[in-house]
């Protein structure tokens, strides 16, 4: 027998009762508390609140400990998949032209376009430092779901994690991506050969200098902006036209010369940029002068390296420049044979010189 | 940018190279030339100056890095000072790998010093203000360019009356280090480039000893490469004619007397130092500032206990003989091998404007296509 | 040794504590004028002036006649190196 069947009055404030209980809630905190990371109501609330109601799609509304997605839809799409991760603990979390939210889906959609691959689906996971404000969290998750949509790809999965204050800061978001490859595509770093031309679409430097600038304690004021930006649209265009490419990579951390350096090294060739080619801001340029710094070493978060046999470079270049995210595109250097692994700049005057590896970061100089 | 990339002109550059060229056959013998000054070491490799000069004229990479030269000893000082537990110590960012006898300052901050990377001592006063019960700290380091700055900001911390801010003075001194190298029986050099910066503030009567008691030429030069190229030119020029006279190539900024407030800041705040110990090159006499005792309250000497030992230089490194341009970089046992960047031994390979970092870093191409041309054995890269 | 690039002073911030924006290639700073000041030459004269920055101190003037001198050497040399 229903125990709710014995007095009808009863039994209907059990019925709202739970209805309440079942009922989405909102959070009415000001600040993140150990509570919303203790498995219970709280957190509860919490991922309803900000990331369930805000991600909205119908694998992350079932609200399962995983996300399931059937294999037929994902094969009619291509013949692998691609799969990779990116933490990201930027600081300050909300710089000009973007925020630590955007980052952590562009980048990881970039990772995974940069094989080829169309990126379908995102984890989610945070980090969250005691007595972060709700309202930072939210901003953060509106902006995930606005790149998210503007890059047509769902959050599929997260976790939440509270860790104690001074345990982390403020916030930290991991992402892992899932996406198919089309058949046909093989680009890797290995595929490199002498004669192949690299091309970049765009300028170079500005994420990097945009974050230095907004942590405010060298006192430079600019207008730069990140150019975080998701890619995967861009190097459909390019594969539409030219299925050969032979490596492509975003150049993040470490910049420009990094990829060239890994490309170099992967391959066993050797990278002649030309120094004149390569874009870059006046802005960019004059932090530089500043500080001492060199721009081939800046972050980006939306520049797209690409090394493409030279009979494929017109068409391939023309179709980057066609595209919103590769307007800039341009050839800035070729590979040759020989020395092996290394990357050399050819300077304005006609002479080389290495680019090498960086050692650690790039600190400011004054001599 | 203006003042900048006109003097990176390639055609200009070219002319220059040209009319360099044309000299050199009639000096009939290799040319040996020092940059003194560390930033023009940057710039020679930063654009490949070596690389299209000709082969007879050789570049010197001399002691002018203020990071490179301070020794092992003060570094341990610096880094005694950050530990203090009620220390916020500030600094360029230059100093942060310079390694100390045990430990950097970048390991000192891993290991919980509060260590702030600035880009002018003025900014130091500001955390001052905002920390009044911390003790802030600033790191000041470099030739006379930098000197000045040290000093105006210790005049505002006078006139505003900040308690909680010291200067750990290790300014140096290009005039007595050239005159040290200058003495050194082993160095054989034709002329040269003298430091454009350093000028500014000093002007160019200080260099006259050198061409009238060493018989050298030199020429104040910018930075940039067309800077270089003709000073090169107006070096060869003199040494054609058989002339050495002190000549300005940076008139847009240098001026014969230098910069009079800035020399007279310096004067105000600081006294030079009987002798300055620089890595490699040993005791100078003269050859630093400290603070003068009016102004004590601001000097960490005075304020903290520093250990004050004296550690030696690393028996493989080199640093000696490539400071004083007896050894080119790759000469150095060690260098490339033992120390690289990651693990540097001698502070050449820590700044980026050190000789031996420079080199690795963007020199040793060039080196490897010099060595392969002259048919003797390639060095290691 | 001793970074510094020229920068055009736009503004004068704070005339008593010798302040004022540089521009250096669209970036902006506030420097420290003291160097370049005197009883002849007062802050309010030293706007449009390029000088060079060095860790956030204005250290000298830029003399914009000499340096347009030294690049019409150069120009000179380059063109007769053209026609010759």
């Amino acid at each position: 027998m229903n125990i709710f069947s014995a007095n009808s009055s009863a039994n209907s404030l059990f019925q709202k009762i739970e209805q309440v209980r079942r009922r989405r809630s909102k959070v009415h905190d000001t600040n993140i508390t150990l509570a919303h990371g203790s498995g219970g109501k709280a957190m509860r609330d919490l991922i309803d609140d900000i990331f369930v109601s805000n991600f909205d799609n119908p694998i992350l509304s079932q609200l399962e400990d995983q996300a399931t997605f059937n294999l037929t839809s994902l094969m009619q799409q291509g013949d692998r998949l691609a799969f990779t991760t990116d933490s990201y603990v930027v600081d300050p979390l909300f710089f000009p032209g973007s925020d630590i939210g955007e980052l952590a889906v562009n980048g990881t959609i970039n990772d995974l376009a940069v094989s080829g691959a169309k990126p379908l689906y995102l984890t989610c996971s945070v980090i969250l430092e005691e007595g972060l404000p709700i309202e930072t969290l939210r901003r953060v998750a509106n902006s995930m779901q606005a790149a998210a949509k503007k890059a047509d790809i769902q959050i599929v999965t997260g976790d939440t994690k509270v860790v104690h204050r001074g345990a982390a800061d403020k916030l930290f978001i991991n992402t892992t991506g899932i996406g198919v490859i089309r058949p046909g595509v093989a680009i890797s770093a290995h595929n490199i050969q002498p004669k192949d031309v690299v091309i970049i679409n765009g300028e170079l430097g500005n994420h990097g200098t945009a974050i230095l600038i907004a942590r405010g304690e060298l006192a430079l004021e600019t207008d730069i902006e990140s150019d975080c930006q998701p890619l995967h649209d861009l190097v459909e265009t390019i594969l539409d036209i030219c299925p050969e490419i032979h490596a492509m990579r975003d150049a993040t951390r470490g910049g420009l010369a990094t990829v060239l350096n890994e490309f170099a090294l992967s391959s066993n060739v050797a990278i002649r940029v030309n120094e004149q080619s390569i874009p870059i801001r006046e802005q960019v340029k004059g932090v530089c002068e500043i500080l001492g710094l060199d721009p081939l070493y800046l972050a980006n978060e939306g520049k797209l390296v690409v090394v493409v046999g030279r009979e494929n470079a017109d068409k391939v270049l023309s179709a980057m420049q066609s595209h919103p995210a590769g307007k800039n595109s341009c050839i800035i250097g070729e590979v040759i044979s020989s020395p092996p692994g290394i990357v050399l700049l050819k300077t304005i005057f006609g002479a080389e010189r290495i680019v090498d590896m960086l050692v650690g970061d790039q600190l400011p100089r004054i001599c | 940018m203006k003042y900048v990339d006109e003097f990176r002109d390639p055609h200009k550059a070219e002319a220059l190279l040209w009319q360099i060229e044309k000299l050199c056959p009639i000096l009939e013998k290799p040319i040996k030339i020092m940059e003194v000054c560390g930033g023009h070491t940057h710039s020679i490799f930063k654009y490949g100056i070596e690389e299209v000069l000709p082969k007879a004229i050789e570049l010197i990479h001399g002691p002018g890095c203020p990071v490179c030269v301070m020794p092992k000893g003060r570094l341990d000082d610096v880094i005694a000072i950050s530990q203090n537990p009620n220390v916020i110590f500030a600094t360029f960012g230059d100093a942060m790998r310079v390694p100390g006898s045990k430990t950097s300052l970048l390991q000192a901050k891993a290991q919980g010093a509060d260590i702030r990377m600035l880009y002018s001592p003025l900014d130091s006063l500001k955390i001052a203000k905002d920390n009044p019960d911390k003790e802030v700290v600033f790191f000041a380091l470099g030739f006379e360019t930098t000197a000045p700055s040290t000093a105006f900001t210790i005049l505002q911390a006078a006139a505003e009356n900040i308690n909680n801010f010291s200067m750990f003075c290790n300014h140096v001194l290009v005039i007595p280090a050239l005159q040290a190298l200058l003495d050194n029986p082993d160095l054989q050099l034709d002329g040269f480039i003298g430091p454009g910066h350093v000028s500014m503030v000093i002007g160019t009567d200080p260099y006259q000893f050198i061409s009238r008691q060493y018989h050298k030429p030199i020429v104040i030069s910018g930075f940039e490469p067309l800077d270089i190229l003709q000073s090169i030119w107006m070096l060869l020029q003199q040494l054609v004619d058989n002339r050495c006279e002190v000549e300005n190539q940076y008139n847009r900024l240098v001026e014969k007397a230098g910069n009079k407030v800035a020399i007279a800041a310096m004067n105000k705040v600081f006294e030079v130092r009987e002798t300055f110990d620089w890595r490699g090159l040993g005791d100078i006499p003269d050859s630093g500032f400290k603070i003068r005792s009016e102004y004590a309250q601001f000097d960490a000497e005075h304020k903290f206990t520093i250990p004050n030992l004296k550690v030696a230089d690393h028996k493989a490194c080199q640093c000696g003989e490539i400071l004083k341009g007896v050894l080119k970089p790759w000469q150095c046992k060690v260098f490339g091998t033992a120390c690289t960047p990651e693990t540097p031994i001698g502070t050449c390979m820590v700044s980026s404007e050190g000789a031996c970092a420079a080199y690795y870093k963007y020199g040793r191409f060039s080196q490897v296509v010099k060595e392969r041309e002259t048919g003797k054995e390639r060095v290691k890269v | 040794m001793c970074l510094g690039i020229p920068g055009q002073i736009i503004e004068i911030t704070d005339a008593n504590n010798k302040l004022a924006i540089v521009d250096i290639g669209g970036v902006k700073r506030q420097v420290n004028i003291t160097c370049i000041i005197d009883e002849q030459h007062p802050p309010e004269n030293c706007i449009g002036e390029w000088v060079l920055v060095h860790v956030g101190f204005a250290m000298n003037r830029i003399n914009e006649k000499e340096a347009a001198e030294t690049l019409r050497l150069l120009q000179e040399i380059a063109e007769v190196m053209s026609t010759g």
